[in-house]
């Protein structure tokens, strides 16, 4: 598989002065055709903010975006509008993601009229097979938002960004804001609508069993920083970094009578502000040693399609 | 099916329906076309939208109620003051001069013996239509800077710092001090106020497009590509159209009141035209022996101003919930 977007060195500080927050700080990942990348960490680990830069939505820093072989990020608006088609987004808030005053219909419809899609009748068309698409009824096009439960709407924002019938999307936590019911729900509809359409994703979460359902290979985050690249089920059977451990340890199993070896993290994540010297990780890190202290640890190849930010080899 | 546990066609029917629940039933998820056959059987009747909710609540309201009807009695009068005024407004009768209200005078007759009812019902026509011109002129104005304010950051700084000073003068002075250089005539008097409550209008309007502009829908439409003026004009506006609403009533009944005063002032409309303030203007030396050369323009001033206030005070407390009165 050929690689569809390629995100390099991508660096997201905001504000301004000797002492930015550092968002993003220097991540390099790739997408291939066809395949859903996870993208997991905690609250403020910038999960987001990649999702955000990657469509230019925010202007990055610093760092390179490729899609299809273009770098985005020097791309005027006017350049962008072309590859607003191919790219896409799901929200993550699916109560703040749909105008409130515009008919669900109207959305969808601007959505391909700003692309030139489907002219006339045939958009009515077209809106109407969006809804079933999503399993939503062709008649909701005449329903406002508020209408809708947070589940549909989400179906709506999926719709939204079907309709112009990209190539690629980024879900940012897509399922987060949903019902533990509705979750499953929504998850399936993407499930099928990728099969369907061959549609390369993004997947940004921080519930590690919906990603570990989902995605093809996962990108963990910490601070800001690439810990650790793997496929999934590699990465969930035998996670080679201290952080990702730690995170699968945290995650609840239903199995009650598992036994299990808990490595609960001290503390917080610290400051993006005022991050740890070295090793983002070491201030948390049960196995850190005076060295990670000293130097950033590079993301670096352990085995075929298996990276790793973690200067130590003997653990976990 | 999955790992995740397939959907099991939970009934979650779409909140809010009230008069749907056929449909809601019928639509809940499933993605087979047979439930969107049934539903398409069945008749939906078109949902409302939000504005159209907010408008059925408003009216509910007791208040903004009278005062609709109020303003509506008033504008209906304007309309009709040819039709329905007994007299020409200025129409001099020297000999039946400041006579007190009678059957052929309702509200008697001024100094010149013209009849105050015609007078105070054609006065309504100027003292609406002026109204209504400076809402129309302030609110465009408004909305053009405070939307350029709100969205563009590079233009806030500038734009604020003309609209503070220009807030800083108490109104009427403002008001005065422009009419003064331009000149005494309705197209002024229209022109000074649109200018004086511009800024209240543009304070408004960038306040609201501050925070509409940080929502997800806005960030949604620009991630489909859609242009910058359909994101202004269209999604923003619609978003903070409420509280335009409201400042623009208000805005009415300042315009209204200021309008007579410049008027009474001397520094307003030309005498010769029958507005509320110039008939309160050219009868207040009459007045301790004609009360009602004045008493009638002035009810009418208070009913205007009145009702257009109690239709946006009801407007916002609507709109505020931390106005709102526990009743």
């Amino acid at each position: 598989m050929t690689e569809i977007l390629t995100v390099s060195g991508l660096k997201k500080y905001f504000g301004h002065g000797e002492r930015p927050v550092r968002a993003v700080d220097d991540v390099s990942f790739d997408i291939r055709d066809g395949e859903v990348l996870g993208l997991v960490g905690e609250s403020g680990s910038g999960k987001s903010t990649i999702g955000r830069s990657v469509l230019k939505l925010i202007e990055p820093t610093a760092g390179q975006v490729t899609f299809d072989g273009i770098d985005l990020v020097p791309l005027s608006a006017s350049a962008m509008r072309p590859y607003r088609r191919r790219l896409q987004i799901i929200f993550q808030d699916p109560y703040a993601s749909l105008n409130p005053r515009r008919r669900v219909g109207d959305t969808l419809d601007e959505a391909m009229a700003t692309h030139g899609l489907h002219q006339g009748s045939a958009r009515k068309v077209r809106i109407a097979e969006l809804l079933s698409l999503v399993g939503l009824s062709p008649l909701h096009a005449q329903r406002f938002p508020h209408e809708f439960s947070g589940g549909q709407r989400q179906r709506i924002g999926i719709a939204r960004a079907l309709a112009v019938e990209p190539q690629f999307i980024v879900a940012d936590e897509p399922v987060s804001a949903l019902d533990v019911s509705i979750q499953a729900q929504v998850i399936n509809l993407l499930c099928d609508l990728r099969e369907k359409f061959g549609l390369t994703m993004l997947f940004i979460s921080h519930d590690l069993d919906v990603v570990e359902y989902l995605c093809d290979r996962i990108v963990v985050l910490y601070l800001g920083k690439v810990m650790e690249i793997a496929p999934a089920r590699e990465l969930y059977r035998s996670p080679r970094h201290p952080y990702t451990e730690a995170l699968l340890a945290a995650s609840p199993r239903p199995d009650p009578d598992a036994r299990r070896v808990r490595r609960l993290l001290q503390g917080d994540i610290p400051s993006p502000v005022n991050p740890p010297s070295g090793c983002v990780f070491r201030t948390r890190c049960p196995y850190a040693q005076d060295a990670c202290a000293a130097t950033v640890p590079p993301l670096r190849e352990i085995a075929p399609g298996r990276f790793k930010a973690c200067l130590r080899d003997d653990v976990p | 099916m999955s790992a995740a546990g397939p959907p099991q066609g939970a009934n979650y029917a779409p909140s809010g329906g009230r008069g749907h629940s056929v449909a809601a039933t019928a639509a809940s998820v499933g993605v087979t076309t047979s439930t969107i056959a049934a539903a398409a059987a069945a008749p939906v009747p078109r949902s409302r939208s939000p504005s159209a909710l907010l408008v059925r609540k408003l009216f509910r309201r007791k208040l903004v109620l009278a005062g609709a009807v109020i303003l509506v009695i008033v504008a209906l009068l304007a309309i009709l003051a040819p039709w329905i005024t007994p007299y020409e407004p200025t129409a001099l009768k020297i000999m039946e001069r400041m006579q007190s209200p009678r059957t052929t005078h309702w509200f008697g007759t001024d100094e010149l013996g013209r009849d105050v009812f015609s007078r105070v019902i054609y006065g309504a026509r100027y003292s609406l239509l002026i109204g209504a011109i400076v809402v129309a002129i302030s609110v465009t104005a408004g909305v053009l800077l405070g939307l350029a304010a709100g969205f563009f950051r590079r233009l806030d700084g500038p734009i604020m710092r003309v609209v503070d000073a220009m807030m800083s003068f108490p109104d009427i002075l403002l008001a005065i001090a422009l009419v003064a250089v331009l000149g005494a005539s309705i197209a002024n008097v229209i022109l000074a106020l649109a200018v004086v409550y511009t800024p209240r209008v543009a304070r408004v309007v960038r306040a609201s497009t501050l925070v509409v502009r940080e929502l997800l829908f806005i960030e949604a439409a620009r991630a489909l590509g859609v242009s910058t003026w359909r994101i202004l004009f269209i999604h923003i506006l619609q978003n903070i159209a409420s509280p335009i609403l409201v400042q623009a009533t208000f805005i009415f009944a300042y315009a209204v009141l200021a309008e007579a005063g410049l008027s009474f002032l001397g520094v307003g409309v030309p005498p010769e035209l029958p507005t509320w303030g110039t008939m309160i203007a050219s009868g207040q030396q009459f007045a301790h022996q004609a009360l009602w050369i004045v008493v009638f323009p002035g009810i009418a001033i208070i009913l205007a101003a009145l009702s257009l206030q109690m239709v946006g005070d009801g407007f916002r407390d609507l709109l505020d919930p931390r106005l709102r009165k526990a009743i």
